[in-house]
């Protein structure tokens, strides 16, 4: 059985890179003779998760409950996965490529004496099982075999498209609330700040995305780039550098680790092109970059380009688009 | 007071073109040349920020060739006071034995009087991408392990971690010793001064060798991604450009409101 760990959003639903997973998962199964596919999910399974895991195929649904993974704690939690994967007997274990993901699987697979692969893209074979993942950033790929049992794995976020599967599955959610040891939460979270109003919901859903990189400088620079945004009806989605800088919120990442977006258009400004930033964006139908690197990757893989300073460019279009607009 | 371990890996610098041995074992930094990952230069200025306020001593670890050294004499440079190298090709090491061969010093460390209360790594490394030796050090040396911090305190026997996670920002209040790994963004290292540079030089690094032998990654080989084809047109250079793009907005009917 192929066991994956299902991340729920804040309304309960399954995060995009969870069902990501899921599918991978299926993929696995299929080129394994059709071992079950499994999930486990820490907390409540409501109805709007069973019938979305339902839909992409999974056979049983474990819902970890009890006191021990009411808050979050990376031994806590991995090892009451670990213990449904021993009542399960998985022969995989696996989650999306998230931070939380692979924290939880660098875990699981210490415990159980084990090696964990990150950021996987695909796999290449089953015997041994082989799987390719991304190693330097994403500028070089790693063959690495996943020999032992239980492989452990995550998959690097965005790297295949989740989609339901053919027959779906019948979900039955089995409650277990595994004892967790006190060592194992020592380390747990004892509060969390209020998070920030997310609306990566219209930042995946808009028509227009304005970009905005490192080369917008500062925590200051984003305000031709909001200009521009306001002006286009666009949503604003931003880099990894942005994000851990601060200088914006994380639910405005687009990327591996953050929203896949699609719109029409997509407008980077900024931004070099790393791998991880593509994933995210690279099903916008057309790329306009604006970038003062003519060799950058963002550059050279867009549909247009604009080679320049970003705050020389964007004011320019603002004024551009008043002007016409008379 | 708490003296504070930080590990620090030399690797490769990916910003240009990415260059494999001939073994595709690893990446060829000869011509790109080596760095510290921004989440170790993290990890050392919080060790440096940690030790100013509570006293004790910041001393770095790295797992690599002799040229590892430039590695550590950055960290000695803006506040670290004792280095150690495990002088070895940590291309042939596995997570599990980097964790192993870290405990092992921090365990020689401590039968010597060096007792390291806290021990920061990088959340991953910049080349291998793991994701896992903090986490697997915790567990050789029994201690809790927060993941991915950005922000750490100490205070008296309770280290403070705050790490942005899915629902906002969460905190740690974990005793000591423990393990916490760093995620980039949460402080601004600082450079070196002229004088720290100089006394980096004149520190001794303790060199030691592997205490076990490795297992090794499960690493089948490195290939690179292949190229991807441009089409790219090219509507112009600065400003001058906007009129073209705001042509190529109504084109597609983006501007239209
Ligand atoms: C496991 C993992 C997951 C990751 N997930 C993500 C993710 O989800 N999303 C993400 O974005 N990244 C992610 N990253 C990080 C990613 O590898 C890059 O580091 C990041 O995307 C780079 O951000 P950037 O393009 O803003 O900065 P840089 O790479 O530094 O690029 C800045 C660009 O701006 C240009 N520039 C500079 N100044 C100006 C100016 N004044 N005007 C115009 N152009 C200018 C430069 O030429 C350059 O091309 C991840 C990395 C890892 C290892
Ligand atoms: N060879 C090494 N020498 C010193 N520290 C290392 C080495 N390899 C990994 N680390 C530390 O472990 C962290 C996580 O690495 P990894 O699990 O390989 O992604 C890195 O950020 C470093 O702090």
């Amino acid at each position: 059985m192929i066991l994956t760990l299902v991340e729920k959003d804040l309304e309960g639903a399954a995060v995009d890179v969870s069902l990501e997973a899921l599918t991978f998962a299926r993929r696995l199964s299929a080129e394994g003779g059709g071992v079950p596919v499994d999930a486990v999910v820490v907390g409540e399974a409501g109805d709007e998760l069973r019938k979305e895991l339902a839909a992409y195929g999974v056979r049983t649904i474990y819902q970890v409950g009890g006191d021990g993974v009411a808050a979050y704690s990376g031994a806590g939690w991995a090892s009451a996965i670990l213990s449904v994967r021993k009542e399960a007997n998985a022969v995989v274990v696996m989650a999306a490529g998230t931070d939380r993901g692979n924290e939880l699987m660098a875990h699981l697979a210490t415990r159980a004496g084990v090696a964990m692969a990150a950021n996987v893209l695909s796999f290449d074979g089953l015997s041994p099982f082989t799987v390719t993942r991304q190693v330097v950033g994403g500028a070089a790929l790693e063959e690495m075999v996943l020999d032992q049992r239980p492989a452990v794995f995550t998959v690097a976020g965005h790297a295949v498209e989740a989609s339901p599967a053919e027959v779906p599955g019948a979900a039955d959610v089995v409650p277990v609330a595994p004892e967790i040891a006190a060592a194992d939460l020592v380390a747990r979270v004892v509060s969390t700040e209020e998070p920030e109003a997310d609306e990566s919901g219209s930042l995946k859903s808009a028509r227009v995305v304005v970009g905005a990189g490192r080369g917008a400088g500062g925590p200051d620079g984003f305000t031709d780039l909001l200009e521009l945004t306001e002006l286009l009806g666009a949503a604003l989605g931003v880099s990894r550098v942005v994000t851990s800088a601060g200088w914006r919120p994380h639910h405005e990442q687009v990327g591996q680790t953050g929203s896949r977006i699609s719109p029409e258009l997509y407008i980077p400004c900024g931004i070099s092109g790393a791998i991880q930033h593509w994933a995210g964006c690279s099903s916008a139908k057309t790329i306009l970059a604006i970038n003062t690197d003519p060799e950058a990757p963002m550059v050279t893989r867009a549909t247009y380009a604009v080679i320049g300073d970003l705050h020389e460019v964007v004011p320019a279009i603002n004024e551009e688009i008043k002007r016409r607009r008379g | 007071m708490a003296d504070v371990l930080v590990c620090v890996k030399r690797v490769p610098d990916s910003s240009s073109e990415v260059v494999l041995t001939e073994d595709a074992q690893a990446v060829d930094g000869r011509y790109a040349g080596f760095t510290t990952s921004p989440h170790e230069e993290c990890a050392v200025e919080l060790a440096v920020q940690i030790t100013a306020a509570t006293g004790g001593e910041v001393s770095v670890l790295t797992l690599g060739d002799a040229d590892a050294v430039e590695q550590l004499r950055s960290a000695l440079a803006v506040g670290a006071t004792a280095a150690t190298l495990v002088e070895t090709d940590a291309s042939k090491l596995g997570p599990a034995d980097v964790a192993r061969e870290v405990a092992a010093v921090v365990r020689a460390h401590e039968a010597g009087g060096t007792p390291h209360e806290l021990v920061l790594l990088g959340n991953d490394a910049a080349d291998s991408g793991d994701f896992q030796v903090g986490i697997r050090l915790a567990y050789e040396l029994g201690r809790p392990v927060v993941n991915g911090a950005k922000v750490v305190s100490v205070e008296g026997d309770t280290v403070t971690a705050h790490v942005d996670g899915p629902e906002g920002v969460e905190t740690y209040r974990v005793p000591l010793p423990a393990v916490v790994t760093i995620r980039e963004g949460g402080v601004e290292p600082r450079y070196p001064s002229v004088p720290g540079r100089m006394k980096a030089k004149k520190v001794a690094i303790e060199e030691r060798t592997l205490s076990a032998e490795p297992t090794g990654p499960k690493r089948v080989r490195l290939t690179l991604p292949p190229p991807v084809p441009s089409n790219v047109q090219v509507l112009g250079e600065g400003a001058a450009a906007a009129p073209a793009v705001v042509d190529l907005f109504e084109e597609l009917g983006v501007l239209a409101r």
